[in-house]
């Protein structure tokens, strides 16, 4: 699978990364001035799964996301601008600030939303599927959950469903180790997630989640699998949030060092572009352009996310229906 | 016996079964001429009175308003003065002794709707009576083979009377091609292929008549005569606001001031009248084949098929009757009318003067035919 | 005369003509077929009551049996609705919500919303209720209030074969999420309906009988114990008014007000329990916005706060009945200030 990444595909992981990574680093500052309403939930440290699978979908291909949902959407191809002027309740936001961002979703690129349901995507992605197979389209459809989902009956119902349709859906456990404040070696009856594929009748495989290389390679056979009908799988990839459950978390639950030994030691981005420079894929100099390049684009987006105006009132009763 | 006359619960098309009594126009003690109104009952489909068959003195009511009773119930008694009363209550207990409603055998023994494929389309009509040269009644824009509730049955009685959904119309296919009255001329004159009529005696109403006469203008061997009821055809004007408010209409609220045009007694349009017109209009493709006609034949709230002279240039006999208040299509196209014919206004009806003014309509309609 | 069908048929048909005119139109539940993985007969259920009888043969691979799993398939068909399908998904009986409620709520309900007006789910929860089967708490609720609370979501209950048909058809094509309820009293009811296919629009009531003296508002089954009441009523000289709301949700607010504008009286039939009921929101819907036309209290006729009761001593008593509807009527006209 390695050998599909171009140049071309290293730099667009590496940027995908880069924008998440600052996106939410963006957001952890401004949250803490009090101008953002409402909490959000950050992806940081998680980049390489959302990128690493993302990187094999087409805008026809589905995923359903989760509360801490920015990083899918990112990866996914949703507009950063439009997504920051969301989180800032704007008017101009992809969901024209009436969703924020629990609920960012861009149907005609294929993300079926950022989800406040713990476990809420499952069945969707089922749905989504079953419409792909009965539409005779060789589209996959992927369900993101965490560790906290993973315990709730909609996955095990989805899970179930899409062995007995033989679905193209592909189920995604991010297992940041906590539910909440929660630990998933409390909360999470067996060893691993991917434990349980076997009981539901599809592989279940586990992956390093600060790897991108690893999980774009590991999604890239379950996704083929899926679209040439061989049914759906159980990725489970092992990775580790930086901030907080949302924003305002101490993380007491966590042992004092135990974030800063992770991005001392496994960082995806830090670990990235080691590989690549190291391999002469890629130089530094193409790297820090990229750098560069995103953070005048987070700097925009901030920019125009502040400036930007607030829904009116009459917004309020629109959106509701088709037609009633 | 005979200077008794009952009056009877009548039964107005094929699936009254009871009927309501509003109010006696008449009082016990009333003198009464025949054809006058005595009456005045409801089935869930309209309102209508009930006319005196004979004449005489209203002797006896045995319904009160409000009161419900099944098909040919007795509603009442005319007699002369003289008939002595003891008379009369035997006549009474015996119509009640003997009375055996309705029952569903009847009911499906009776005649029923058929239909039959002409051409690419599937015609919906019924058939009551045998003998003579067919009559076939034709029902205006918006309208079906129950329009002539109060007809059918009793022009049925001395020959054969075949009422049609027209394309687009009741239960016929709904396509109605390019809308002209040509076009559903040919499917009249096909239908008649279907079902064997060489030759008819054509009463048609409203649009009906105008497709009456586009019939005898194509195949003038083919049509006896022509009954013209508050027909198009006769004149450039109609009331083109009725005719987009009746397309437009979406709902009861809407459809209903619409109806109310078609009465010269607005309060005949019952509830069930309402729900049945927005029942055909909610069918798929009725829309589309009501604004196909409505912008064929009366585009811009004008007639866009006069055929007045060509079809008096045939000389067939032709019979003309308006509602004095028809508030569709003026009352003065029935004197319009450059050829010979029988031309009769019935005062204070309107264009659904063949149920408004039932019983005259039927008279002068079987006086003409015959 | 039009040709007579069962509420059932009606059904059937409204799914086999939409099956036909359009491709993306699926039909999913347990045991909509039934059958599937077991050696003797496919389509040997239909449906547990058989409503979706004959349809698999007609539609190959579009008529889609599911595992128990109300919240898996449920969200299924939500999640196919934002993919080209247009599912119609049986949630066998409204009861059986609990399971798969967020998937309706949380989830088809607000994508409109959430999403800023560019998603449609043009999903269909087809659902049986109510009381009579003598099926106990379980399987015999009426809980249409409790989606109707919800917006964004259409609550449907036709009455006869007629609405049947043409408020599925309607739903069907609806491009937003509609539940579909029908009475399991009512499937063996026949009536008139056409063969050809036609919708009945959403949010506007069904003046079932016109009256001057009093309204009755009612729903679902109890439309035919109202109209029975009506007429009842009717040889005492009570003229009521019988509006089938036939949609809770958009609700044809201006035909209830209008009627009891015109006759000062309300009397309200809903077989739900009563707090939060639909009887209670369109009292207080009249109460608030044509308080100045009435002329005595509104009545409410509605099952007892109590779950239905398995024993038919106690549902008998437990659904409201054509006399408690005509006592209310009753109570109603002679109230005197």
């Amino acid at each position: 699978m390695a050998s599909e990444l171009t140049k071309d595909r290293l730099l667009q992981a590496y940027r995908t990364m880069r924008t998440i990574r600052d996106f939410e680093d963006r957001l952890h500052a401004d949250f803490a001035t009090g101008e953002i309403p409402g909490f959000v939930h950050l992806y940081a440290g998680e980049e390489a799964s959302a990128t690493g699978i993302c990187m094999h979908l087409g805008k026809d291909d589905y995923i359903a996301s989760t509360h801490r949902g920015h990083g899918h959407c990112i990866a996914k191809g949703v507009d950063v601008m439009g997504m920051m002027a969301e989180i800032w309740g704007k008017k101009t936001g992809t969901c024209r600030g009436k969703g924020g961002s629990m609920h960012i979703a861009d149907l005609s690129l294929g993300m079926m939303g950022a989800n406040g349901i713990v476990g809420g995507g499952g069945p969707l992605i089922c749905g989504a599927a079953l419409a792909m197979k009965l539409r005779k389209l060789d589209d996959v459809a992927i369900c993101f959950f965490g560790d906290g989902a993973s315990n709730q009956g909609t996955i095990f119902e989805a899970l179930n469903l899409a062995t007995v349709w033989n679905l193209p859906a592909i189920f995604v456990a991010e297992n940041n180790g906590y539910a909440e404040a929660t630990s998933s070696k409390y909360s999470v009856a067996c060893d691993n997630i991917a434990d349980r594929a076997s009981a539901f009748g599809m592989p279940g495989v586990i992956v390093d989640g600060f790897d991108f290389f690893a999980v774009h390679e590991a999604a890239g056979e379950a996704i083929e699998r899926a679209r040439k009908g061989g049914g759906p799988t159980l990725l489970e990839v092992k990775l580790s949030r930086y901030y907080g459950h949302f924003e305002g978390d101490q993380q007491k639950y966590r042992a004092p060092n135990e974030v800063a030994h992770i991005k001392e030691a496994k960082d995806c981005l830090t670990t990235f572009a080691k590989r690549v420079t190291g391999a002469g894929q890629l130089t530094q100099a193409e790297l820090s352009a990229i750098d560069a390049e995103v953070a005048a684009l987070i700097e925009e987006s901030v920019r125009r996310a502040k400036s930007d105006p607030k829904p009116a009132a009459a917004d309020l009763m629109t959106d509701v229906y088709v037609s009633y | 016996m005979s200077e008794i006359t009952l009056v009877t619960m009548p039964k107005w098309g094929l699936s009254m079964e009871q009927g309501k009594v509003n109010c006696w126009l008449k009082q016990v003690g009333d003198a009464i001429k025949r054809g006058e109104e005595i009456v005045e009952v409801e089935s869930e489909k309209i309102a209508g009175a009930v006319e005196a068959a004979a004449d005489g003195i209203m002797r006896r009511q045995l319904a009160a308003a409000e009161d419900t009773l099944p098909v040919g119930g007795l509603l009442g008694v005319i007699a002369a003065a003289d008939v002595p009363d003891a008379e009369i209550d035997a006549a009474v207990a015996d119509a009640l002794a003997n009375f055996k409603p309705l029952t569903a055998d009847d009911e499906s023994s009776g005649a029923s709707p058929e239909k039959i494929q002409v051409g690419n389309r599937s015609i919906r009509y019924l058939k009551r009576g045998e003998g003579g040269t067919p009559v076939i009644l034709i029902h205006g824009f918006g309208g079906d083979l129950n329009n002539w509730l109060f007809n059918h049955e009793a022009l049925a009685n001395s020959r054969t009377v075949y009422a049609v959904d027209l394309p687009g119309h009741g239960e016929s296919t709904k396509d109605v091609g390019s809308g002209a009255l040509s076009e559903l001329a040919d499917a009249l004159l096909c239908f008649m292929d279907a079902v064997g009529v060489d030759k008819a005696n054509l009463v048609g109403h409203s649009m009906g008549a105008g497709v009456a006469m586009a019939a005898a203008v194509q195949a003038p061997a083919r049509v006896e005569s022509l009954t013209l009821i508050c027909g198009a055809g006769l004149g450039a004007e109609i009331n083109g606001d009725y005719i987009q408010g009746f397309v437009g209409a979406a709902n009861r609220n809407a459809i209903k001031p619409q109806l109310m045009k078609l009465f010269g007694d607005a309060s005949l349009v019952t509830r069930q009248l309402v729900e049945d017109i927005m029942k055909y209009k909610r069918i798929e493709g009725v829309d589309a084949a009501l604004r196909t006609l409505s912008s064929a034949l009366f585009a811009d709230g004008r007639q866009q098929s006069v055929l007045r002279d060509q079809v008096a240039a045939l000389g067939k006999p032709v019979l003309i009757i308006w509602g004095e208040a028809d508030q569709i299509i003026p009352v003065a196209h029935a004197r319009a009318y450059t050829g010979k014919a029988q031309v009769e206004v019935i005062a204070g009806k309107g264009h659904m003067v063949q149920m408004e003014a039932a019983n005259e309509v039927n008279q002068l309609i079987k006086q003409f035919l015959s | 005369m039009a040709r007579k069908i069962t509420y059932q048929q009606a059904i059937n048909e409204a799914l086999a003509q939409e099956m036909a005119r359009d491709s993306s139109v699926i039909v999913m539940g347990e045991d909509n077929h039934g059958g599937e993985g077991s050696p003797g007969e496919q389509d040997a259920w239909g449906g547990v009551l058989g409503v979706t009888k004959g349809l698999y043969h007609k539609f190959p691979g579009r008529v889609i049996d599911t595992p128990i799993s109300e919240s898996g398939f449920i969200g299924a068909a939500i999640g196919a609705a934002t993919n080209g399908l247009r599912p119609v998904a049986e949630l066998m009986f409204v009861d059986f919500m609990g399971v798969c409620f967020d998937q309706i709520f949380n989830q088809a309900a607000k994508f409109r919303y959430m999403f800023g007006g560019k998603a449609e789910t043009p999903v269909v929860i087809r659902t049986m209720y109510g009381a009579g089967f003598r099926a106990a708490a379980q399987h015999s609720q009426c809980l249409y209030s409790l989606f109707t609370h919800i917006p964004g979501l259409k609550v449907v209950m036709p009455a006869t074969p007629y609405d049947a048909k043409g408020m599925l058809i309607q739903a069907i094509r609806d491009n937003d999420p509609v539940i579909f309820m029908e009475h399991k009293m009512l499937y063996t009811l026949e009536g008139e309906v056409p063969e050809e296919s036609y919708t009945v629009p959403f949010g506007e009531a069904n003046v079932v009988r016109e009256g001057d003296d009093i309204t009755v508002v009612t729903l679902g089954r109890m439309v035919h114990l109202a109209d029975q009441a009506a007429q009842a009523m009717q040889k005492n000289g009570v003229h009521v008014e019988v509006i089938d709301l036939r949609t809770t949700s958009p609700l044809d607010e201006a035909t209830v007000l209008e009627s009891v504008e015109r006759t000062g009286r309300l009397v309200v039939v809903d077989e739900s329990n009563p707090r939060c009921s639909m009887a209670s929101d369109i009292a207080g819907l009249v109460a608030q916005k044509a308080f100045g036309a009435l002329k005595a209290p509104i009545e409410q006729v509605t099952a007892p706060h109590v779950p239905p009761p398995f024993s038919d001593a106690l549902e008998d008593i437990y659904i409201p009945t054509v006399a408690d509807i005509q006592g209310a009527i009753g109570r109603v006209m002679e109230f005197r200030r």
